[in-house]
């Protein structure tokens, strides 16, 4: 058989039928472009969010009394009074999987600076806070180990407070705001970081020294909670249980009571936020496989059609002294031709479409390499498929009633 | 002179239903090279059986058919396609040209099923066969771009480009008025007289005139074989014909 001669007898064929050519390849190139653009989309999706919490600090465990029970009465973690800075200093001279470590204590109230005021919480932290939450110091200093030693009356604040109590432009600099009658002196200020994915406004923050907060605003000797990171996200899970040991062994839990502390890192939030992001992309995926499916009938539905009313061809092709094995091979060269162009042209289309997307409508896409492979595939086994299966047919027919044929 | 046909007690039965219909009931003759042969015979005589079996799309029920001294019967299928590549040209009443193709790719098509001829002599053929019809001048044009006549020269041509032992042409005339079909029986007894075997199988009584050995069927039998020993000019008929207004 010579190959050279079916190639061309095949693009010859598919060159005399161009309308048909493309009907089938524009099933093909919807089918294709459809999955790679569904896809990318839902994992564009699932990207920013996962960003999002990383930005967050996506190894942050959050440490919070709780689970305590008086009397049959559960009580709210605020009130709880089991966590205290003694077992922070265990965890912070223990702890091998924690990069950065920080208490937590927050008192709200009326911000004064002048004739300005802004309700907001002062929240007492460490010094490592800032490298926990990922928050940069923009203007100023953060204050320091000695500062918290001395519960010194400083603090750093973020852009909507100065906003919003220093509206005339003033620096903030140096200038003391007062906080239930406590002056702290702004040493500080924190870099714009905007709001979060729950429309929190991240910048509507004051920091100060937790020894400060403690004493000075709230007068308590237990703290709210603990804030650490651990060294990545894959040590979360470590972090947590050694976490778990250092605190029970400091509570002095006995192995049948249950922790009177909450351990909960940001890769739960992670996960929940996937599970969302999954749901997205298995419904467009689901889309888009239904027109990949809508794709591939239609690409039946025209090789079968194609190779019907062709039939006087084949008879002639044969009488001419064409074998079956040839007729076969040029209607299967023609299948595979029209669909791996299709599919080229719908790689292309769905990648134009993705970019034009993210161009204009500032969504975020990631095109995904095994979704371009799965349509890829698909499309063109229906089409050469569909192809095979009706040039059999016309393979094995009698030249005398394909010529007949009518 | 070399026998290209032989036929030895062809019988050629179909099945239809429940019965057996006896198509052809024991023909034999042989033909031999430069032989003109007009097969006839009324509808249902067994002609178009016959032709099938002459041109290897069909084999016989039983006796032996043997063309240029190649036994048929046992062939496989795709065997018979290949001996009709090589031996066999085919003409039909409709032409069978392939649509929106050209002359030359039209012609070109039995060599394209032909490993042992390369793409510029299959050119070379082609172009010759066309201008063996009198298409030289036509070599790319489509076949809607054609009239009736002319597109049954280019299946003649495709028909004489594979060099084949026998032209088998199918009604060639069927579809084409009076003074085009004189001018393909002139065209065929040119051909006939440069020395190329040729069977036409027809209804039509007049052609027999013109070719130089008539076989004539009814109910799958033959029932005269005779030898024309005075064969009609086409040519001249040709010329004695009215002339056409737009020729």
């Amino acid at each position: 058989m010579n190959w050279t001669n079916l190639f061309r007898i095949s693009l010859k064929a598919i060159a005399n039928n161009k309308t048909r050519a493309f009907l089938t390849m524009l099933g093909i190139i919807i089918g294709v472009a459809a999955v790679i653009t569904m896809i990318a989309i839902g994992q564009g999706a699932k990207q920013s969010i996962q960003k999002e919490i990383s930005s967050m600090g996506s190894n942050i465990i959050m440490i919070h009394p709780g689970g305590d029970r008086r009397g049959g009465v559960r009580l709210s973690a605020d009130e709880m009074q089991t966590l205290k800075t003694e077992d922070y200093e265990a965890l912070r001279n223990e702890c091998i999987y924690l990069t950065a470590l920080s208490p937590n204590v927050s008192a709200s109230g009326q911000l004064v600076s002048g004739n300005n005021n802004y309700p907001a919480s002062v929240n007492g932290v460490g010094t490592e806070y800032l490298d926990i939450r990922q928050l940069n110091i923009e203007d100023g200093e953060m204050f320091t180990e000695h500062d918290v030693r001395t519960s010194a009356k400083v603090c750093v604040i973020g852009k909507t407070i100065v906003d919003n109590l220093f509206p005339d432009g003033r620096d903030p600099i140096g200038e003391t705001i007062r906080i239930n009658q406590v002056p702290l002196r702004v040493i500080g200020i924190l870099e714009s970081k905007g709001y979060n994915s729950m429309g929190m406004d991240q910048d509507e923050i004051v920091l100060a020294p937790y020894t400060t907060v403690m004493k000075r605003l709230l007068a308590v000797t237990y703290l709210q909670g603990i804030f650490a990171s651990a060294i990545s996200e894959d040590m979360t899970s470590y972090a947590t249980d050694e976490i778990e040991d250092i605190l029970r062994r400091q509570h002095r839990l006995k192995e049948d009571e249950a922790d009177d502390f909450m351990i909960r890192s940001q890769q739960e939030l992670s996960e929940m936020m996937d599970t969302t992001t999954n749901i997205l992309t298995t419904l467009l995926a689901c889309i888009a496989g239904i027109s990949l499916l809508v794709g591939g009938i239609g690409i039946m539905n025209i090789m079968y059609v194609s190779v019907t009313e062709r039939t006087k061809e084949i008879g002639l092709r044969m009488s001419v002294g064409a074998r079956g094995v040839d007729i076969l091979m040029q209607f299967l060269i023609e299948a595979i031709l029209i669909s791996i162009t299709g599919g080229i042209i719908g790689i292309i289309i769905g990648g134009t479409i993705c970019a034009c997307i993210n161009w204009l409508a500032n969504w975020p896409v990631a095109i995904q390499t095994w979704s371009v492979v799965l349509s890829f595939a698909v499309c063109t086994v229906t089409g050469v498929f569909f192809g095979w299966y009706p040039a059999k047919k016309a393979a094995a027919l009698d030249p005398i009633d394909a010529l007949r044929y009518e | 002179m070399k026998k290209v046909i032989e036929l030895q007690n062809i019988r050629r039965d179909f099945i239809v239903g429940d019965e057996t219909v006896h198509a052809l009931r024991g023909v034999s003759f042989d033909i031999h090279e430069g032989e003109f042969v007009t097969i006839m015979g009324a509808s249902g005589s067994g002609k178009s059986t016959m032709l099938n079996i002459l041109g290897c799309l069909d084999t016989p029920t039983s006796g032996e058919y043997l063309l240029d001294g190649i036994p048929v019967k046992s062939m496989s299928k795709s065997q018979r396609a290949v001996l009709r590549n090589r031996k066999i040209g085919f003409v039909f009443q409709n032409y069978n040209l392939l649509p929106k193709s050209t002359a030359i790719e039209n012609v070109e098509l039995p060599l394209m099923y032909n490993d042992e001829v390369g793409s510029s002599e299959r050119r070379s053929r082609a172009v010759e066969a066309l201008k063996a019809v009198g298409l030289g001048d036509r070599l790319n044009h489509k076949s809607n771009q054609m009239s009736g006549g002319q597109m049954q020269r280019v299946a003649i041509a495709r028909a004489l480009v594979n060099n084949p032992a026998v032209i088998l042409a199918d009604e060639a005339t069927g579809n084409l008025d009076t003074r085009t079909s004189f001018e393909i029986l002139v065209l065929l007894q040119r051909l006939h007289a440069e020395g190329r075997t040729i069977i036409f199988v027809t209804h039509n009584p007049d052609i027999a005139s013109y070719s130089s050995r008539n076989i004539r069927l009814r109910d799958g039998h033959i029932i005269e074989d005779k030898v024309n020993t005075d064969i009609l000019s086409a040519e001249k008929t040709l010329a004695a014909l009215p002339a056409s207004e737009d020729d």
